[in-house]
């Protein structure tokens, strides 16, 4: 059971404060702030005790969400029901953040008093929610389907002609305000995690996708949707589906929601979404990567006169031209022990608009690409200067760790077929595929 | 939090709420009321307003009435006399047509936490646990639990207790849940709610119509549960068998601490539930949220003590990531250590060799200590890598690596040529005293096959006054002295140096009577000193260490799916004796694990001290709750001995009659779990010299840990009896 709950900002802010037991007073959640800052890098933050109390946090948005209890509960329950109560903040105030969370507290705190009672969940299911939620939602910035400013567009494969900028689903599920536009939409998300380590020799070293199928639905009432998947797409090693390029992922699991009756046989998902957004299924691939990872790195390191250390890093993207862009494309060079506090950089880079820094707090050079597109090459030169540099600090250049994420593209090769609502919706209604890769980890040793 | 100009802004509120123009209009009143709400969320103290929100609650504007419900709670601990004026409008709302506002109205009023106001709410809770809407018996059910809280000397009233029993059975699977909860609640003195064969049956049939919360924690109760025989267990585990691969993590491992539990005597069924709850591990290891990763990356690590085999083939998945925080990858770096096997040795050493310059010193240190632990069995591929490493030529890393070469050389002798020609080519100093500490022991303990040794420690004693800690000074003597035995005639005029020094300037008290200690033992000789000093070493024919031994699932399954996981060893119960049954502030180190079979969640504690006279007290007072024969050989020692080895396990012995007497006598007391228990041992002739008889009397009392107390006392006496006989 749960004592208490409380939201603060990453300043320490209290924003929301909700006492179900009364067992803790109030000023427990200073105490909770003092911990939370002053714990040292290298201790979990997830569990702390002050005089009996357990706090339990979750870190997401820059806030904190925090529980407390007494008893010696189970951490899953507790550490998933933060996780649900975030994930209905998103859906029910459009987004989470600082401000959001400050401009609908009084909604937030309606929805604690009917997910817990004493302590005990009660239900965080949308359905059952919604009926209870009288208060109205403010959404930090009126959305507009032509707000087309910002960037990481994604493509739609079932409505060719048009795209949904990136914010299109961020905003509250129930809305009284009349704007037709978005109101009868339904977005369903393909995003894949990747994670690779290559090693210094070229050779793939670990790679493992991680992806799921987010439905995010803001049709008021929707009886059932089908979602059809790949149809040669097999799951386990030893299964094989139709003669082209298999699509294959190595386990999965679906929500609880999901009918499966047709899933054997021609690939289809059914189910009726709530309001709001739910993982429909969560699949994931170990070691066999279906095509090459996306990047490649040649890197040359070598010490120059005196204490210079020239390091030649030649990135080729492997994807198929034109047809994916990534965006928010990063690149760390780690140069750990080597960097002191007198250590200066001059680069030269392949084109203009990217640019490259050195970051002493993180000891990397971070070098950013604005335009990388597939099949082209790009290098970089870094000289450093590093005063004492000897032969031994070259073995400490690296790891390179690249962040991007890759619109309309998944690594294993899933795709949606098709997307159908039946009955059909009443009046227009606008369905939305999106595919996004998002490394959550890629690391090329040196 | 004292704000600037608070009182203003009451001031300015106080008008604002008793305004009739902005009475009147509904969302200027309301959003007055967000404002109290807004700077209470904030740590104001805005209950002056109290009179003016009550009458705000009036409104017929429900999202107004919830903030104000909500305002009500929170401040009628202080107001208790303005509260009750409220009570009246809830009162009202709690006999309303609509299901949604009697719900409301019947919860808040019973979170009003104040004096008095069970009178007021006895009858709408009763009258709710018969409503006809599921929601307001939801809210009724917890109702009974809240009222109970709140008087908490008042009689159980045995009808609602027998009500809730009968709610078990209600349509709606939430009330279900909550009737449990709330019995557990009211019946903690008696042991909780009662789990007997009809209502597990029962329960386990409506698991499916829960929601993930409510199976998790009726998973929970059920492990209460003693199934009658074999067949009742494998259909109850049959039922349960679903679960254990849900995709809800904590439905997942709550149903394998069940099975852990239930099917404790079959090791072949447990063994299979563990690997088949992989799956769900395994995916939450690798969960996007953070904290569930952790949660779950600690229970893996717990559950490799007793199966490291089925996870090894997924090493991979341990692998840390650049983006991970440093808790996540030292806890990863620890479950890789144990997942180290022939197949995988080269894999694993070559990732954790790329940790090792890692940006953050800690990570990169945890991670040559990985390297030095999986050395214990691959000596020579891990001695390769932390000898590279000393070429970094990096203060943190060296001075880890040195750390790990002397845990190395004691463990797997084997290493110490190798280790000691590493010492040898040596070139950089070292500045932290971990780092000194180990390359002073090398030194001391090797320094006739390290040929510069004599030099090095020369250049630690030349510079012992710049030295800070007394530690490395302390290290440093013994090494010095050590040395001085395989090579006098190098090391005499320094360590006479050292002696001086120590003995003459030194301030710290330790450092200056060890050097006195060592001053002494040289005056008797040299073999004297050789004898002291040389000790037993490790025996060089000693083999490769080949992994340690398993754990039996029973040590960590009652813990399994608790936050304790989440806390590394030991910390659980210094973090809980800060709170617990005696808050007198003080931080408890003395808290011994006693890990014996089934007993090992029970820590016994000898603070708070007790006086005799206090003893007696208890003693007279309290009455008996326990006697009977300890089934276990006298042990033939003396008292002392007994009160020694005793102690050792925590527990005090108070008094005794003198050795040879018949009967013979002790007092013993302990604290255990936040109860005090007193115990007579009575070693009586006419039962024959062995027999021994305990009486034992515990405040508060708790069945648990008695039995936990005579099993480690037990085990105590027999390890005394063995040693003596």
């Amino acid at each position: 059971m749960i004592s208490q709950v409380f939201i603060l900002s990453s300043k320490g802010d209290h924003l929301i404060y909700k006492d179900f037991r009364g067992e803790a007073k109030s000023d427990v959640v200073n105490v909770f702030y003092q911990m939370v800052t002053d714990l040292p890098a290298d201790q979990p933050p997830v569990l702390m005790t002050h005089e009996g109390l357990h706090f339990i946090h979750v870190r997401q948005g820059g806030l904190y969400c925090v529980a407390t209890t007494t008893a010696n509960v189970s951490p899953f329950t507790i550490i998933e029901f933060l996780n649900r109560l975030t994930a209905l903040i998103k859906d029910y105030c459009g987004s989470l953040s600082e401000k959001s969370v400050r401009m609908n507290f009084a909604l937030i705190y309606e929805m604690l008093d009917e997910m817990l009672d004493y302590g005990y969940i009660q239900t965080t299911s949308t359905d059952i929610l919604k009926n209870f939620i009288q208060t109205e939602a403010v959404s930090s910035k009126p959305f507009s389907l032509f707000d087309l400013r910002s960037v990481g567009l994604f493509g739609a494969e079932t409505q060719q002609s048009k795209v949904a900028p990136s914010a299109a689903a961020s905003r509250p599920i129930m809305s009284s305000r009349g704007d037709q536009e978005g109101k009868n939409e339904i977005f369903v998300d393909v995003v894949e995690c990747l994670t690779v380590v290559i090693g210094s020799n070229g050779v793939l070293m670990k790679a493992d996708i991680q992806g799921e199928i987010r439905v995010k639905c803001y049709l008021p009432s929707c009886s059932e949707m089908r979602i059809g998947l790949n149809e040669e797409l097999s799951i386990g090693k030893s299964q094989l589906r139709g003669y082209g390029a298999a699509v294959r992922i190595d386990e999965c699991s679906f929500h609880q929601a999901v009918r499966l009756d047709e899933f054997e046989s021609y690939r289809i998902l059914k189910i009726c979404p709530s309001q709001g957004e739910q993982t429909v299924m969560q699949y994931q691939l170990c070691d066999d990567l279906p095509s090459a990872p996306p990047f490649r790195l040649f890197p040359t390191v070598e010490r120059d006169s005196g204490d210079r250390l020239l390091i030649y890093l030649k990135m080729r993207c492997d994807l198929p031209p034109k047809s994916v862009v990534p965006s928010d494309f990063t690149t760390n060079l780690v140069l750990a022990c080597i960097l002191k506090p007198t250590t200066s950089l001059s680069q030269e880079l392949s084109s203009p608009d990217q640019s490259a820094e050195l970051q002493p707090s993180c000891k990397v050079i971070q070098w950013e690409i604005p335009r990388f597109p597939g099949g082209a090459q790009l290098s970089a030169l870094f000289k450093v200067e590093v005063p004492g540099l000897s032969a031994a600090s070259l073995l400490e250049v690296g790891p390179v760790c690249m962040s991007f994420e890759l619109p309309k593209h998944t690594c294993t090769g899933l795709q949606i077929r098709f997307l159908r609502l039946s009955p059909a919706q009443p009046g227009p209604s606008q369905r939305w595929v999106r595919y996004l890769t998002h490394s959550d980890s890629y690391t090329i040793r040196i | 939090m004292p704000y600037l100009g608070s009182e203003e802004t009451l001031k300015e509120l106080k008008r604002a709420l008793s305004n009739p123009s902005i009475q009147a209009d509904r969302l200027r009143y309301r959003n007055v009321v967000l404002r109290v709400i807004r700077l209470m969320t904030q740590g104001l103290d805005v209950s002056p307003l109290f009179m003016e929100m009550v009458k705000a609650s009036a409104s017929v504007d429900m999202v107004q009435k919830k903030l104000l419900y909500l305002y009500m709670c929170t401040y009628a601990p202080l107001k208790p006399d303005l509260a009750l004026l409220a009570i009246n409008t809830l009162r009202k709302d709690c006999a309303d047509s609509n299901p949604m506002v009697r719900g409301l109205a019947l919860r808040n009023m019973c979170n009003l936490r104040m004096p008095g106001i069970t009178e007021y709410i006895q009858q709408p809770v009763l009258a709710g646990l018969r409503d006809k809407a599921s929601y307001v018996r939801r809210v009724a059910v917890l109702g009974c639990a809240k009222m109970q809280n709140l008087q908490p000397e008042a009689e159980i009233d045995g009808a609602v207790v027998n009500e809730l029993y009968g709610l078990l059975r209600d349509p709606d699977p939430v009330v279900m849940v909550n009737c449990l909860r709330a019995l557990e609640e009211m019946l903690k003195a008696e042991g909780g709610v009662v789990i007997n064969k009809p209502i597990a049956h029962h329960l386990l049939n409506r698991l499916k119509e829960l929601d993930s919360w409510g199976q998790s924690d009726t998973l929970t109760f059920l492990l209460r549960y003693e199934p009658r025989d074999e067949a009742e267990l494998f259909d109850i585990l049959n039922l349960l068998d679903g679960h254990l691969q849900s995709s809800h993590g904590a439905v997942a491992t709550a149903t394998l601490r069940l099975f852990l539990r239930l099917a404790a005597a079959h090791p072949a069924v447990q063994a299979d539930a563990l690997s088949r709850a992989q799956g769900p591990l395994l995916a939450m290891c690798a969960s996007a949220s953070r904290e569930l990763r952790f949660a779950a990356l600690c229970h893996v690590r717990r559950l490799l003590r007793s199966v490291a085999t089925q996870y090894a083939a997924h090493y991979k998945r341990f692998f840390c990531s650049y983006s991970e925080p440093g808790y996540i990858r030292l806890c990863k770096m620890d479950i890789l250590v144990e997942l180290v096997n022939d197949e995988n040795v080269a894999l694993v050493l070559e990732e954790l060799r790329a940790y090792c310059t890692d940006v953050l010193p800690e990570l990169a240190q945890a991670a040559i200590f990985a390297i030095g632990r999986i050395g214990q069995m691959y000596s020579e591929r891990c001695l390769g890598i932390l000898v590279s490493l000393l070429g970094l030529r990096q203060e943190h890393i060296t001075s880890a690596v040195l750390q790990t070469f002397r845990d190395l050389v004691w463990l797997c002798p084997q290493c110490t040529t190798a280790v000691c020609r590493a010492v040898a080519s040596l070139e950089d100093s070292i500045q932290d005293s971990e780092g000194k500490q180990a390359l002073i022991w090398l030194l001391g303990a090797h320094g006739d096959k390290i040929s510069s040794a004599p030099y090095v420690l020369e250049d630690y004693i030349d510079s012992l006054k710049a030295e800070l800690s007394s530690l490395v000074k302390l290290e440093l003597l013994t090494a010095t002295v050590r040395l001085f035995l395989s090579r006098p005639a190098e090391t005499q005029d320094m360590m006479g140096r050292l002696l001086h020094y120590c003995i003459e300037e030194e301030g710290d008290m330790c450092v200056r009577d060890r050097a006195l200690l060592y001053y002494s033992l040289l005056l008797c000789g040299v073999e004297d000193i050789r004898r002291i000093l040389g000790g037993p070493t490790t025996d060089a024919s000693l083999g490769v260490i080949a992994g340690h031994s398993e754990e039996p699932v029973d040590s960590w399954a009652p813990h399994f799916n608790t936050l304790e996981l989440l806390l590394a060893r030991g910390c659980w119960n210094a973090a809980l004796s800060k709170g617990g049954f005696h808050s007198t502030g003080d931080f408890r180190l003395s808290v011994v694990h006693v890990r014996d079979g089934p007993h090992s969640s029970l820590s016994l504690s000898l603070e708070p001290a007790l006086s005799p006279e206090s003893f007696e007290r208890h003693w007279l007072e309290l009455d008996v709750s326990h006697v009977g024969p300890v089934t276990c050989p006298w042990p033939h020692c003396l008292p002392e001995a007994l009160q020694a080895a005793l102690q050792l396990v925590q527990i005090q012995v108070l008094a005794f009659s003198r050795p040879q007497s018949l009967p013979w006598k002790a007092y013993l007391y302990s604290h255990g779990d936040g109860t005090l228990i007193l115990a007579e041992v009575l070693r009586d002739s006419t039962q024959g010299a062995d027999h021994l008889q305990l009486t034992m009397k515990q405040v508060p009392r708790d069945k648990h840990v008695l039995q936990g107390f005579v099993a480690v006392l037990k085990s105590a006496l027999q390890a005394l009896s063995r040693d003596t006989s």
